[in-house]
């Protein structure tokens, strides 16, 4: 404290309260810069195309009309159909829904035995695992749907939950393993002497401390699965393609009259799921990556 | 009767480093084997090895009669109390409790009974409720035993069990453990730093020193005749007075020569020892150093000595004295007149003496 002498003392609030209002200001030119977009695509979604054409790009609605989102939601045409974004919606929500609940819990299981259940080799597993996380989406498309052929799963939302699963498995695997090895491994001694089994400990003792862990991978998951779009449109067909595919679609192959309200409505359709799930679960998803070791 | 537990030539290996050599133990059902030793000397691995949490690099463990080298540890009827405590940090104390009981499918009213019992007994029934994270060490420890003690195995380990409660507490528990071995007749293994609980609660004592057995033997053995310098210095608090010295033999009997800094050696008269190398190390504790006229018997030997330091301790005052180049501690009565620098008559028991070999430690008498 050695500043005290040097500084009247008045000037210290004085200071402190100049830099965080500079600091709030600069947060909040950053937030509005961030923000910019979305305010951009809610208005535009909200106007008809008679005053996007009219209005300005940043201006409010002078009139607000939903006409766009049903649009959207039920009417626009993707290619030849013309059915709007709902089909496709639910085929990405019967993908991300088991896709991410299978690969949590493989990653869990996993992590439960490559970090408390030491075998030989359990580091190279771990490795291999962690280089399947780097691997290039474009480098496994080829194999991946000869794989697929193989197993009678092309072109099925069951094929395309299968490749995700089999993606995430990596990255699941060493959040639950990093978050696993912290907890000390007294704890697997004292069960096994309780008499607990493999099984038995994971389910009593390991996944109920896990909340946190699981809450950061299941956002990781369905944030990936969500938004995938490569895998979506090299694996599936016509009736099965996830809602990023129809976006795409709908964006894409509007012929005449560019529908822009259209396309906002779509696209904020399309995104609303992962922004739900960063708002209700967020905090957990900070608190999770901090998470640190379990005292007993 | 077959021994209850039975270790024969076990080695322990982590990677390339040796952690136990060659460990022969053996204990009968109703022993109370205390391990004791400096820390890093493999007590807790051991224990972990005896209940099968650690596979052995080789040798043989029996327990109640049956090899079980390679049986797994829910198959070998023990229950542990590990040091870190290890409780389940989201399940509630009384859950923490019963997990074991639940796992082996024990009935309800059986669990609720016993989890009472055990909560009496260790002071813990207000804190059922609470998770471990909640708790003090103290409190989390008491748990820790709770849940060894509502089993009822052949073989309980105790890895420190009451090292972090308060001096209170502490005799309060021993005396819990003291009366459940008398009670149940229970075999365990316990491990502990605390002189006073080895002496109290142990029927044998193994004392280890890096992975190796110095000695193993009942409390008063250990204590009385220790197998090496080792021992002599570990157990016991004050430690053993090792005071080198030269032995002549002389007559029938053995004379014993203490140099002294600034005055003549002290030479006293040992009637039962018998080829003694010429260097010795004497080791004397100091309850059998008393001041002459408080100790009779006929190897009770008298010499003058220069006075250092004295100590009250309470109910015995300790005097220091040099000694063939060591601080030599007596232990005299409270109301002594002893007086740092001055002379005092101090009174040696020979009958109480143990001898070693300055090079090797091993025990000589
Ligand atoms: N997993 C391990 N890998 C390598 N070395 C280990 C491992 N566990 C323990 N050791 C080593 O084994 C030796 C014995 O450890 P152990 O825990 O049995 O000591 P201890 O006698 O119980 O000590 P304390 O009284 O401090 O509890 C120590 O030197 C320790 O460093
Ligand atoms: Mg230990």
């Amino acid at each position: 404290m050695t500043d005290l002498a040097l500084s009247p003392p008045l000037s210290r609030p004085w200071g402190r309260l100049a830099l965080r209002w500079l600091l709030f200001t600069l947060l909040g030119v950053f937030a509005l810069f961030y923000l910019m977009p979305l305010f951009v695509m809610v208005t535009t979604s909200l106007k008809s195309l008679e005053e996007i054409r009219t209005g300005s790009l940043i201006a409010f609605p002078r009139e607000v009309t939903f006409e766009a989102w049903k649009t959207a939601w039920s009417g626009a045409c993707t290619g030849i159909q013309c059915e709007g974004l709902r089909p496709y919606f639910w085929n990405s929500v019967v993908l991300a829904i088991p896709a991410v609940l299978i690969s949590t819990f493989v990653g869990a299981m996993n992590g439960y035995v490559i970090a408390q259940w030491r075998f030989r080799g359990a580091n190279l597993i771990f490795s291999l695992l962690l280089f399947g996380c780097f691997i290039p989406f474009q480098v496994v498309l080829l194999p991946m749907a000869r794989m697929l052929g193989i197993l009678g799963l092309a072109g099925s939302i069951p094929g395309l939950i299968f490749v995700h699963v089999i993606y995430g498995i990596g990255f699941t695997t060493l959040f639950f393993r990093n978050y696993y090895v912290t907890i000390p491994s007294e704890l697997v001694k004292a069960a096994k002497v309780d008499g607990a089994g493999f099984f038995r400990i994971f389910w009593s003792i390991f996944l109920p401390l896990s909340l946190p862990i699981v809450v950061v991978t299941v956002i990781w998951q369905f944030t990936q699965i969500w938004n995938d779009f490569l895998f979506g449109v090299s694996f599936s067909q016509a009736g099965t393609q996830p809602v990023t595919v129809a976006l795409n679609n709908i964006v894409n192959s509007t012929t005449g009259v560019k529908e822009y309200n259209v396309d906002m409505a779509a696209a904020i359709i399309a995104a609303l799921p992962t922004l739900i799930v960063y708002v209700v679960a967020g905090k957990y998803f900070i608190r999770g990556l901090t998470a640190g070791s379990v005292k007993g | 009767m077959s021994p209850i537990l039975d270790i024969s030539n076990l080695y322990k290996n982590y990677g390339s480093t040796e952690i136990l050599k060659d460990i022969n133990v053996s204990i009968e059902p109703g022993d109370f084997l205390v391990l004791v030793g400096p820390s890093g000397c493999g007590k807790s691995t051991l224990l972990n090895c005896i209940a099968g949490l650690e596979p052995i690099t080789s040798g043989r463990i029996e327990i109640g009669g049956r090899d079980m080298t390679h049986v797994s540890p829910k198959d070998r009827d023990i229950a542990m109390v590990f040091q870190s405590y290890a409780l389940y940090p989201t399940m509630s104390v009384a859950k923490n409790i019963t997990f074991g009981m639940k796992v082996r499918g024990v009935d309800a009213a059986t669990q609720e009974a016993k989890l009472n019992e055990v909560a009496r007994q260790l002071q813990i029934e207000p804190l059922l409720n609470r998770r471990p994270g909640q708790l003090s060490g103290g409190q989390r420890q008491r748990v820790a035993m709770g849940r060894a003690l509502v089993r009822d195995p052949k073989l309980f380990l105790f890895d420190e069990p009451l090292s972090n409660l308060d001096a209170k507490l502490r005799v309060e528990m021993r005396m819990e453990i003291k009366k459940l071995h008398h009670n149940l007749g229970a075999t365990m293994v316990y491990v502990t730093h605390d002189q006073i609980e080895a002496m109290t609660l142990a029927t044998k004592i193994v004392v280890m020193k890096g992975g190796v057995v110095q000695q193993i033997g009942s409390p008063s053995e250990i204590y009385n005749t220790p197998a090496n310098l080792f021992v002599a210095d570990f157990m016991g608090s004050p430690a053993m007075n090792l005071i080198p010295a030269r032995a002549r033999s002389n007559g029938n009997g053995t004379e014993i020569e203490i140099a002294r800094d600034n005055d003549a050696p002290i030479v006293l008269r040992d009637v039962h020892a018998r080829n003694l190398p010429e260097d010795v190390i004497l080791g004397l504790r100091p309850e059998d150093i008393a001041q002459a006229g408080f100790r009779a018997g006929e190897d009770v030997q008298q010499a003058a000595c220069m006075i250092d330091m004295v100590e009250p301790a309470g109910a015995d005052t300790y005097v220091v004295s040099n000694l063939g180049g060591k601080q030599v501690t007596a232990r005299l009565h409270a109301e002594t007149a002893a007086r740092p620098g001055e002379m005092l008559d101090l009174a040696f028991d020979l009958g109480k003496v143990s001898y070693f070999a300055p090079d090797s430690g091993e025990r000589l008498n």
